[in-house]
Formats: structure tokens, C-alpha cells, sequence
């Protein structure tokens, strides 16, 4: 069989199936079918795994995130005659130079403070959060400084009157205004404006769920640490509805970020241990968004291999389908095989004509099934505002598949038809 | 229960033998194994020289696209190819360049007058006219023997004397022809007519 011989065997090939037109592309439809479910369940799985990975990554795989939480006992006791007395609970500074002083691989750990207040420029008096920070904050969320500048070094040590607004504060507190080194009051201070910040992304500011529902999560406002610590205090007095609550909360969120991706592992379970021993209540929480990460992946991979499945199945229906069709094209060519071996084709001749038949059935219907595959997640996007990713892989795989589905059903068919007796199936009518 | 017993035959380079008989008469198993389509339970069969009798499928297919031409009753082209693709068949099946053969096929094709036509199917053509590109077909690889199994079974006798001038004048040409047919017309124009009976040869009768 050489090259030249191929060729005009796929010629012919497509030849006969031409003369059954509706016949082959109904043939093709299982094909198409199966290719196209492929193609669009895999994109549209991958874009949904794609967008929860994101907004893990945003996190920093590198990152492990502690947060402050208030003990459920403490809620209780609130409840209680006591009512009116500070509570103390969460994070402190003790911890977050203890993780950086003996966890080893750490690069850096950023503080922050979260405390709710009222910001006012003007006559404009917006609720914000004002956040403690270090001067690396922007560094380690990826939040990019749009004027201005970000916090400094000095600011930090000299306990600056300073502050960043984030890019919606800034719009809201000034809206015809340049914001720089003008002064807003916070509190019961004034603060200079020195820069505005756009985050990367807001999931990770939302300070302690079920708190600061409702608040608009763009409205921060960043300041040294030192400077919140001292001008806010420790202790955080909230009047409500007549009654004073009062909470002493040192670190509402410490970031560690490691030097390796792979020191995250080992190190998260150091940090249980240390935080396990000096805090007798669990009075904080702890995210590892590799870890977040890994098992978003692990789901999508057992998602993938359920789509796989299905898609599998429908392919092959597909090729049964072309099986069948195969199986009553060789009874109804009978004549022709006959013919063909009494022209000198040999077993192998005949073979080869109807398994290429079959391939070329199946890998036609594969190309128009990509085709419409990756058209179909377009729309999904469109239509259902889903982020749709059509891999190459799934294409790859979707069309290998058509591919070997046509060869894997082409095969008895073909033998069937190679098999017959030269001599009966010239007799056929 | 055998077809075919005691045949003992010879069939010269070049001439014209017709086998005849009713049906069941063995003529049919006889066309089998003279073109090589079946092979005899017993016994021997020399076609240019070869005992092709005991050869294995694939090297009889190569046998058969060789040195036997094919002529059926029913024309037997394939219909989902044209005129000139059916005369180049047998080629593709001994790995012969199509191209390198391009011009005998239109050759052959002019010889049975169908030049005209290379690019009809064969459901475009009339019955004389299929019959007439088997022929073509039959000679495109020059064989030593053309087989004929009632070439003018499905014609009107018009066309049929057509067809029948045209295997003369293959056979003038110095072509070897065996015809099988149950019309004595046919029969008599070969130079010699073999006439089977329940297997056997009956008769054997060298005409002119």
C-alpha cells in the first residue's frame, strides 16, 4: 500500500459516500453529537474551575491568610449579665512576630488592622473601613497605586497623620476634586491624603463575614499601622441601639506569604501548632489558598472525568450508529466487493476501502463536530454569561477519539466485507 | 457431489473457445477455476505456465489482475465511478501509476468507441455501452485470457452483434478468449466449442 494508492482510496472513499448523501451525514450526526458535547461540556466545566482558581490565585498561592474570629463562647457570655465589658479575642502582634521569627521559608508577614469608621471630606461622609497596614501591602495583594504614593517606611515609624483611599472612596469623597494632600477627617482625626489604590481584586478585603454585611467593599482607607493602632486604640467601642459593645482586637488578618509555593504545605501545619498553643480559644481562622486551590482542582478533575464519561458514551452511540451503517453498506455492495476481487484486489484491498470509509465517516464528523464544539461555549458566554475556556487538549481529544471510534467500529465491517467469497458475492443481487 | 470430474483441457495461446451447456452442467464451477476465482478440490491448472491450482487468496488476486481480463453478464461496473476511473481499476490493485497509464486507458476507451464518455457514471450509459467499458476494462492490463461469462445475457441483439464484433476482433488481435454462453449463436462464432454435461466434457468440436 503505498502513498499514491491511499490517496485514491480516500478519493473513493469520499466518492461513495457522496452517492449517499443524507445517508453519511445522518450517519455523522452520532459523531457530531458526541464530538460537539465533548468539546462545550469541557469548556464550560473548565471556565467555571478557571474562574474559582482565579479567585484563589488573587489570594496568593503562596499566601496563608489568618484571620481574626470572634469565639463563639464570647458571643454567649455577651449575651449575659456581662454585657458592656470589652472582649478580647484574635490575633496579635506577639503572633505575627513569632511566625516570622520561627516558621521557616517565611518571606514576609503583613498585619492588618480593620476598624469600621465614618470618612468625611467636605460634606461628604461616606462609612468606611480604615485598614491598618505595612508599607508592602501593595506588593502582596497586587493592588496598584493609580496616584499618588502608597504608605512609607517613615509613615510607619513616625506614626504618620497619612492615609491611601481606595479608587471608589476616592471617587465618592471627592468626586470633582483631586484627592491628593487634601485632609479627610476620620473619626475623630484628620488624615492627609497621599495616594489612591486600585485593588486587584475586593474578595479578599471583606473583613470578618456577617460584620460588615452590606458595606461596600471598595470603601478602604489604608494608614500605617502604627498610626491606626495608636489613634484608634486597641479596644473598638460600637454604640448600638443603646447599648455599648466593646472589643479588643489587636490583628484582625495576618498574611503570610512564603518564600516557595511549596513551603505553604509544611509551614501551614507549624503555624496550627504554634497558633494551637498560645490561643486558648479558637479565636482565629486559617485559609491556605494552595490548599483551596488543590482541591478546587481535585473537584474539577472529577468533574472532568464524569463530563468524559458521558461524552465518551455518546461517542461511542456515535459509532455504533456507524457501525450499523457500515455493516448494511457492505450488504448492499456485495456485488462490488465481488467485482473488486475479481478485478485482483486482494483481502487486504478490501479492508482497507471500508475501514477508510469509516474513518473518513467518523473524522468528518469530527471536524464538524469541533467546529460546532467551539462555537457552542461562544454562545453559552454569550447567551448565559458563563466564562466558556475551549482547551486544545479537549479538541485534540475529542477529535482523537472520533478518530479511533471510526477505526475501532470500521474493523468487523470491514472484515465482514474482505471476508466474503469472491465468486458468492459476484452472485449477489 | 462434484461440479466438475475427469476435465482434462487445453486451451491454445490466441484462440476462441466458447464452453456451452445447460445449467448445472458444471460450466459456471469451470469459469470459477479458469479464472481463478476458486480452486479445484484436486487436481491441476496451468495458466501461462504457473500451477496456479493450490495458490494462496492473495497471490491468486494478483494472478487474476494479471492475466485474466473479466467480462460479466451483467457489466459489473462500479457505480460510483466514471467511465475511465472503472477502465483503471484493475491498475490501482497492482500499484500501477495511474498517470503512467492514463493514455492506454483512453486508448482502450476510444477502441470501444466511448472516448466521448469518460466522465459519464455508469448509470448514464446504456446497456451496449457499459458492456463495451468491462471490455475496455477487461484489457487495460493486458492479460493472457479474456474470460467472457454471457457477455450479451442482458442485451438486445443489436448490441449484442456489437459487443460480439468487438470480442472478434480482440480475438483476431491475438487475444485468447473463453466465452461461456447457452446461445448457439454466440457459440458458433468461436473456432471452438466445448459442450459440458453433468460435469464433464460432452463434446469437444473445433469449428472451420
Amino acid at each position: 500500500m503505498n502513498q499514491y494508492q491511499l490517496i485514491s482510496t480516500i478519493k473513493l472513499g469520499v466518492k461513495s459516500l457522496m452517492l449517499h448523501k443524507l445517508r453519511s451525514i445522518l450517519t455523522m450526526l452520532g459523531i457530531i453529537f458526541g464530538v460537539c458535547s465533548v468539546i462545550a461540556m469541557l469548556a464550560i466545566g473548565e471556565g467555571a474551575a478557571y474562574e474559582a482558581q482565579e479567585d484563589i490565585k488573587k489570594l496568593g498561592s503562596n499566601n496563608i491568610i489568618l484571620r481574626s474570629v470572634k469565639p463563639p463562647e464570647d458571643a454567649n457570655n455577651q449575651n449575659n449579665s456581662r454585657g458592656g465589658f470589652a472582649i478580647s479575642y484574635g490575633l496579635t502582634f506577639a503572633d505575627s512576630s513569632r511566625i516570622l521569627a520561627s516558621i521557616p521559608g517565611v518571606n514576609r508577614v503583613l498585619p492588618k488592622r480593620i476598624i469600621r469608621e465614618n470618612a468625611r471630606f467636605s460634606s461628604n461622609y461616606v462609612p468606611v473601613q480604615v485598614i491598618g497596614t505595612y508599607p508592602f501591602y501593595p506588593e502582596m495583594s497586587g493592588a496598584e497605586v493609580i496616584a499618588g504614593r502608597f504608605l512609607s517606611v517613615p509613615d510607619e515609624r513616625f506614626k504618620q497623620n497619612v492615609c491611601v483611599l481606595s479608587s471608589g472612596l476616592a471617587q465618592q469623597l471627592f468626586p470633582y476634586q483631586n484627592p491628593l494632600e487634601h485632609a479627610i477627617k476620620v473619626g475623630e482625626n484628620y488624615y492627609r491624603v497621599v495616594g489612591v489604590l486600585r485593588e486587584k481584586n475586593m474578595a479578599d478585603q471583606r473583613p470578618q463575614s456577617g460584620k460588615m454585611e452590606g458595606e461596600p467593599l471598595d470603601n478602604n482607607i489604608y494608614m500605617p499601622l502604627s498610626t491606626a493602632t495608636t489613634r484608634f486604640g486597641k479596644t473598638i467601642v460600637r454604640r448600638t441601639s443603646g447599648s455599648m459593645q466593646a472589643e479588643t482586637v489587636e490583628l484582625h488578618e495576618i498574611t503570610i506569604q512564603m518564600l516557595e509555593d511549596d513551603a505553604v504545605l509544611t509551614a501551614d501545619q507549624q503555624i496550627r501548632w504554634m497558633l494551637k498553643n498560645k490561643h486558648e480559644k479558637m479565636d482565629y481562622e486559617m485559609i491556605v489558598p494552595l490548599q483551596l486551590l488543590m482541591q478546587a482542582r481535585k473537584t474539577q478533575q472529577m468533574f472532568n472525568i464524569v463530563l468524559g464519561s458521558i461524552a465518551a458514551i455518546s461517542l461511542i452511540v456515535g459509532g455504533i450508529g456507524i457501525m450499523n451503517i457500515m455493516l448494511a453498506t457492505v450488504t448492499e455492495r456485495t456485488r462490488e466487493i465481488g467485482v473488486r476481487r475479481a478485478l485482483g484486489a486482494k483481502r487486504r484491498d478490501i479492508t482497507t476501502q471500508f475501514l477508510v470509509e469509516t474513518v473518513v465517516l467518523s473524522i468528518g464528523g469530527g471536524v464538524i463536530g469541533v467546529l460546532v464544539g467551539i462555537t457552542v461555549p461562544f454562545f453559552v458566554t454569550y447567551f448565559a454569561d458563563m466564562k466558556t475556556i475551549v482547551t486544545f487538549w479537549s479538541v485534540l481529544v475529542a477529535f482523537g477519539i472520533s478518530g479511533f471510534i471510526g477505526i475501532l467500529f470500521g474493523i468487523y465491517p470491514a472484515n465482514r466485507a474482505a471476508s466474503l467469497d469472491p465468486i458468492d458475492a459476484l452472485r449477489h443481487e | 457431489m462434484h461440479a466438475l470430474r475427469g476435465v482434462d483441457l487445453q486451451i491454445a495461446e490466441g484462440s476462441y473457445v466458447a464452453i456451452m451447456g445447460p445449467s448445472g452442467s458444471g460450466k459456471s464451477t469451470m469459469l470459477n477455476i479458469l479464472g481463478c476465482l476458486d480452486r479445484p478440490t484436486e487436481g491441476q491448472y496451468f495458466l501461462g505456465g504457473d500451477d496456479v491450482a493450490q495458490m494462496e487468496d492473495d497471490i491468486l488476486s494478483n494472478v487474476r489482475g494479471k492475466r485474466i481480463g473479466f467480462i460479466f453478464q451483467s457489466y459489473n461496473l462500479i457505480p460510483q465511478l466514471t467511465v475511465i476511473e472503472n477502465i483503471q481499476v484493475p491498475l490501482i490493485y497492482q500499484s500501477y501509476d495511474l498517470k503512467e497509464y492514463m493514455g492506454r486507458a483512453i486508448e482502450l476507451a476510444r477502441m470501444v468507441g466511448l472516448e466521448e464518455r469518460l466522465d459519464h457514471r455508469p448509470n448514464q450509459l446504456s446497456g451496449g455501452q457499459q458492456q463495451r467499458v468491462a471490455i475496455a476494462r477487461s484489457l487495460i492490463n493486458d492479460p493472457l485470457m479474456i474470460l467472457a461469462d454471457e457477455p450479451t445475457g442482458n442485451l438486445d441483439s443489436k448490441t449484442g452483434l456489437e459487443v460480439l464484433d468487438l470480442i472478434d476482433k480482440l480475438n483476431a488481435d491475438g487475444k485468447t478468449i473463453v466465452l461461456v454462453t447457452h446461445d448457439p449463436k454466440v457459440g458458433d462464432r468461436a473456432q471452438r466449442v466445448i459442450h459440458m454435461k453433468d460435469g464433464k466434457i460432452d463434446r469437444d468440436i473445433t469449428n472451420r
